[in-house]
This record gives structure tokens, sequence and C-alpha cells, in this order.
């Protein structure tokens, strides 16, 4: 009996939520774009954890400009991505920039989530004024051309990793509230909600505990997909010149440094592109997978 | 029908108001930094900033100098750039034409390839053409576009030598600068298109009256070109006319890449330089256009739909 409920009730929590979950991700197994998605992105959190190790040079180190990919160092290690117009390697400021990439980029996602999730409760669990008030702030926001929004954020209050956080958590969070008030509107309903609105919890215990997990399923997809872009918003703004500020690696600054040479040196520019585009590839595959297989149920 | 147009069209002038109080709010007042010390430089003496400040009336109050600015974008006058030492409009209008010919020829080429792709995958879901067309499009929309300029550029421009890597267009107007950029803004979007159109038919196909047509024998082409179609194509309108928000995201990055002397790359100049006249004016355009379109996007599609026409 008690198993069969924690089947049945799909409201037991966390705990049993997180094991679903866990579960759902064995399941991926399945879908062999999805495969695809986990072997990318976890490369990357890999390179990124163990990036002392890999890399072989100093980042920020001049070592020597302009060689070419495979040219041994003076030091007989080997640059096997060549270096860059001030002497830097390659290889050591990709493996350290996806440190970067992979810290923000969550960091942002989180943060924009934490915010979205709030309101959109809010919106959809109390309705009324709050709604009103809420999607109306989400509309406007949402009606501006995303990177105009980020240009003036930017512009205005600097650039800096925690400025980066703000903007885009400013940008993305209407977008996850339309998502989660809407799975709110549907799940409110629910006979759960009414048990335990019945047993007197508070409006925000049975939004964080009822509600809240049940509405995982497309949440989960949807962060994978936005941290995909997430990471396509830091490459642009390092891209453009307002990202982080020199000289720590950011895949994006590499790109906006080194394009001026491509036509001679391809492979500065190159790399960083390929290093970008794969990760977010990962972790769109991983969306996709993941959306496949909650059809399927 | 005309209560709708109201309102969305009150929506679209307020969202308009609050935005430019914002735009005011964050680069006009002291709230994230002093207006002359960004104008002057870092190095200005409080003298030189206070004199600035007093010439450009940033001495009132705030809620005057609100009135006032917005009065003045009302009426066109759009303030003096700091960088070009000229009217922002006449610095504006020729960059905003610029960006229009880009953003002309990026849909006329993405709007066919993503509705043919779309329309293709969501006749047989599943099928292998469909998953085909789904995949390519997740890898495309991967690469963001700084990359795929990049790509674009090392292949065509490098490689195979054929086509000019900048598209400044000093010498005039040429059609051959135009393709990159556009080539890199139709493959970074066809594919969000291209799914939407996908879902839409998709769901076309399973209704019944596809289903009956399909039973009563006609042919499967004439099922899909009359039957399908019309419905399945009602959705991307509106997917395609909110795309026209994105362009302008999208424009930034690649006129900005290629040297392109579109309104793109205006804005991102603006800000850079903070040259807060033009980088204002920059932003309400983008505004105006965005809140426009969506708003085009809700009436076209009620106009549509005949299910929402008529009731």
């Amino acid at each position: 009996m008690a198993t069969q409920s924690t089947t049945q009730m799909p409201s037991v929590g966390y705990g049993a939520a997180i094991l679903r979950a866990i579960k759902s991700f064995g399941l991926l197994r399945e879908s062999w774009v999805g495969m695809i998605g986990v072997f990318l992105v976890l490369f990357w959190v890999i390179v990124a954890i163990f990036a002392p190790l890999i890399a072989q040079f100093d980042p920020n180190a001049s070592i020597q400009p302009f060689a070419k990919p495979g040219a041994v160092a003076a030091s007989g290690s080997t640059f096997w991505l060549g270096t860059d117009h001030m002497g830097r390697d390659i290889l050591s400021r990709l493996v350290w920039g996806s440190r970067t990439v992979l810290f923000y980029a969550p960091i942002a996602t989180f943060s924009a989530y934490t915010v979205g999730i709030l309101m959109g409760l809010m919106a959809g669990y109390r309705g009324g004024l709050v709604d009103d008030i809420l999607s109306r702030i989400s509309d406007i926001i949402l009606s501006f051309p995303v990177l105009v929004l980020y240009i003036i954020v930017i512009a205005t209050i600097g650039a800096s990793g925690i400025n980066i956080v703000i903007a885009i958590t400013f940008a993305s969070s209407p977008g996850i509230m339309r998502i989660v008030r809407g799975l709110v509107l549907d799940l409110r309903n629910r006979d759960y909600v009414a048990a335990a609105q019945t047993r007197g919890e508070t409006d925000w215990r049975i939004m964080l505990f009822e509600i809240l997990p049940n509405a995982r399923g497309p949440l989960i997809v949807d962060a994978c997909l936005r941290l995909g872009y997430v990471i396509i918003t830091i490459g642009v703004l390092g891209f453009l010149g307002l990202g982080l500020p020199p000289p720590d690696p950011d895949w994006g600054g590499m790109v906006n440094e080194t394009r001026q040479m491509a036509m001679v040196f391809p492979h500065m520019t190159l790399f960083p592109c390929i290093a970008i585009s794969s990760l977010i590839l990962g972790f769109n595959l991983l969306a996709d997978g993941l959306r496949e297989i909650s059809l399927r149920d | 029908m005309i209560l709708l147009l109201l309102k969305r069209i009150g929506f679209m002038l307020f969202t308009m108001v609050v935005v430019s109080i914002i735009l005011f709010l964050l680069l006009e007042t002291g709230l994230t930094g002093d207006p002359a010390t960004r104008v002057l430089g870092n190095f200005a003496s409080d003298e030189q900033k206070e004199m600035w400040r007093d010439q450009h009336g940033y001495n009132q109050p705030t809620v005057v100098r609100y009135a006032k600015w917005l009065g003045n974008f009302a009426t066109g006058n759009l303030g003096t750039s700091i960088r070009y030492k000229g009217p922002v409009k006449e610095v504006l209008l020729p960059r905003l034409w610029n960006t229009a010919i880009l953003g002309f020829w990026t849909f006329a080429i993405m709007i066919p390839l993503s509705l043919i792709l779309g329309v293709l995958s969501g006749m047989k879901e599943g099928s292998m053409l469909d998953r085909t067309i789904s995949v390519f499009g997740i890898l495309t929309t991967s690469v963001p576009e700084f990359a795929s300029a990049v790509f674009f550029s090392a292949l065509f421009v490098f490689g195979l030598k054929w086509l000019p890597g900048t598209s400044s267009m000093i010498g005039g107007f040429e059609f051959k600068q135009l393709i990159l950029p556009a080539m890199v803004l139709v493959v970074y979007d066809f594919g969000y298109v291209a799914r939407m159109t996908r879902a839409s038919m998709a769901e076309v196909m399973t209704s019944q009256y596809i289903r009956s047509a399909v039973l009563k024998g006609l042919p499967y082409r004439r099922v899909i070109l009359k039957h399908a179609l019309r419905n399945a194509l009602i959705a991307p309108f509106t997917v395609i006319m909110l795309q026209i928000n994105w362009l302008l995201s999208g424009v930034i990055v690649v006129e900005f890449f290629f040297a392109y002397k579109g309104f793109g790359a205006l804005l991102l100049e603006a800000s850079l330089n903070n040259d807060i006249a033009l980088l204002e004016a920059c932003a309400m355009v983008a505004v105006v256009v965005a809140v426009s379109s969506q708003t085009i996007a809700d009436i076209g599609y009620t106009f549509l739909n005949p299910r929402i026409r008529f009731s």
C-alpha cells in the first residue's frame, strides 16, 4: 500500500520528485539525440572541473605570439590549438573559459528561475490584481528586443559578472513567469491542492510543496533550453565587448579580440566558436531528448 | 473586433510610455550614476560638470525634465548625437533604411524556407524526414550568430573567396555584400520558425476534418494543399511577425561583425560611446518597431482565425 501511494499521488514532496527526475534521466538512454547532448554537456563540465590539470599553460601568460596549432613551446609542451596575437595558449584559454561560462550561465539561469517561479506562482495562484500587475510588467519587459535590453542595462550599470547575472535575470524571468503561471492555472484546481487547502496549509506552502513539484516536467525542459540561450547571451555580450572585463578568458571575448586576424590565423577565432557552439548544442539536444521522453509517458 | 483593436493599440501606447519612463530613469537621472560623468568622462572637474548640467537643463525637477524630454521625442526632436556631432535624426534614418534592406532580404529567404521545412516535417510526424529536419534545426539554432558568421567567413571568404568579408558598402550599394549577413540571420532563425510551423501542421494533421478528407479518398496532395495548409499557416504568421523583435537583436551582432552601416551597429556604438541621446533614440525606435509588430501579429491572428473573427 505504501509503495503504491507514492506512485499514485504526485504530491509527496521533493525527495520522490528528485528520485523520479533521476529515473527520467536514465530513460534518456533511449533517445540518441539526448545522449549526444548529455555527452557534450558532461564533456565540458569535466573539462571545467579539471581545468588546472588539462591546461598546460597559464591562460593569461604571454608566451609565444602567433604560434600555429601543434607548435612546440620552449618549455617542451605543445600548443595543441596554437596561440593568439598576445602569445596566450588557446587551448588553455578555452579550458579555463569553460569555467567562466559554466559558472555564470547556471547562476544566471538559476537566479532568473527563482524570480520567475516566485512571480509565476503568485500570479497564477493568487490571480486578480497581483496577476494583472505581474503580467503587465512581464509583457512590457518581453516587448523589448532582448539584446537591446541587455545593452541598455549593461551600458548603465557597467560590465561585470554580477551585472550580467542581473541583466539576464531581469530579461528572462518574465518569460519563465509566463510558463509557470500557465502551469499553475492548470494545477491549482487539482484535488491535492484542495486537500492541502482543507488541511489549512499556508498559500506559500501549497505553492512551493504542492504545485511547484508537479510543474517540474516542462520547467526542466525549458531550463535546459534556457541554459543554452544564456550561454549564447554571455557569448554574444563578450563578443560585443560588453562581457566580462579582460584579461580572463571568455569565449565570446576571444572571438572578438582575434576576428580581425581570422584571415591569416583562422585557428584563433575558429576554436572558441566551435567550443561555444558545441556546449550550446549539448544543452539543446539534451532538452530535445528530455522533451521526447516526457511526451512518451 | 473594434474593441479589441482599441485595446491592443491602447496597450501599445501604454507600453511605449512605460518604456520611455524606464529609459529616462536609467539614462537621464542619477539612479545609475551621474549623467554628467557619463557624458564628460571620469576626469571632468566638478565645475565643468555643473556647467554642463546647467546648460542641458539637468538642474530642473525630474518630472519637468521628463515631460520636456517626452515632448521633444513626440515632436521628432531627438536631440544631438555627441559622437556624430549632429542631429540624431540625420544619423538614424539612413541607418534604419539599411537595416530595413537587410531585414527584408533575411525575411524573404527565411519565411519560404522555414515554412516549407516546417510543413514537410509536420505532414508526417516522427518520420525520418521529420527527425532529420528537427535535428538540423536544433543544430543551426545552437550556433550563435557570431560563431556562424566566423564559420561562413572562413568558408566563403577565406576558403572559397566567393564573397566579401565586410559589408560596409563603401563603394555604394552592392548586393554581394548583403549575402553573408542575411545568411547568418536566416541560419540562426529558420529553425525556430520551422519548429513552430511543424507543431501547427502536426496539430492540424491529427484533426477530424483532415481524417475525413483522407478517408473520403481525396488525393493526399489535395488534402495538404487545400485543407491542411490554410489552417496550419495561421500560427506561423504570428511567429514570423514576432521574429521582427528577434531580428532587432540579431542585426546588432551581424552588423557589428560585418561592419554593415545599419541600425544595430549604431545602437551598439551609441552604448559603447555613452552617446545618450543617440542610445535613447535607438532604444525607442527598437521598442516602437517591436511593439507595433506584436500588435500587428495579434490583430492579424484574430483576423486570420475565423473562429475568433466571427465570435
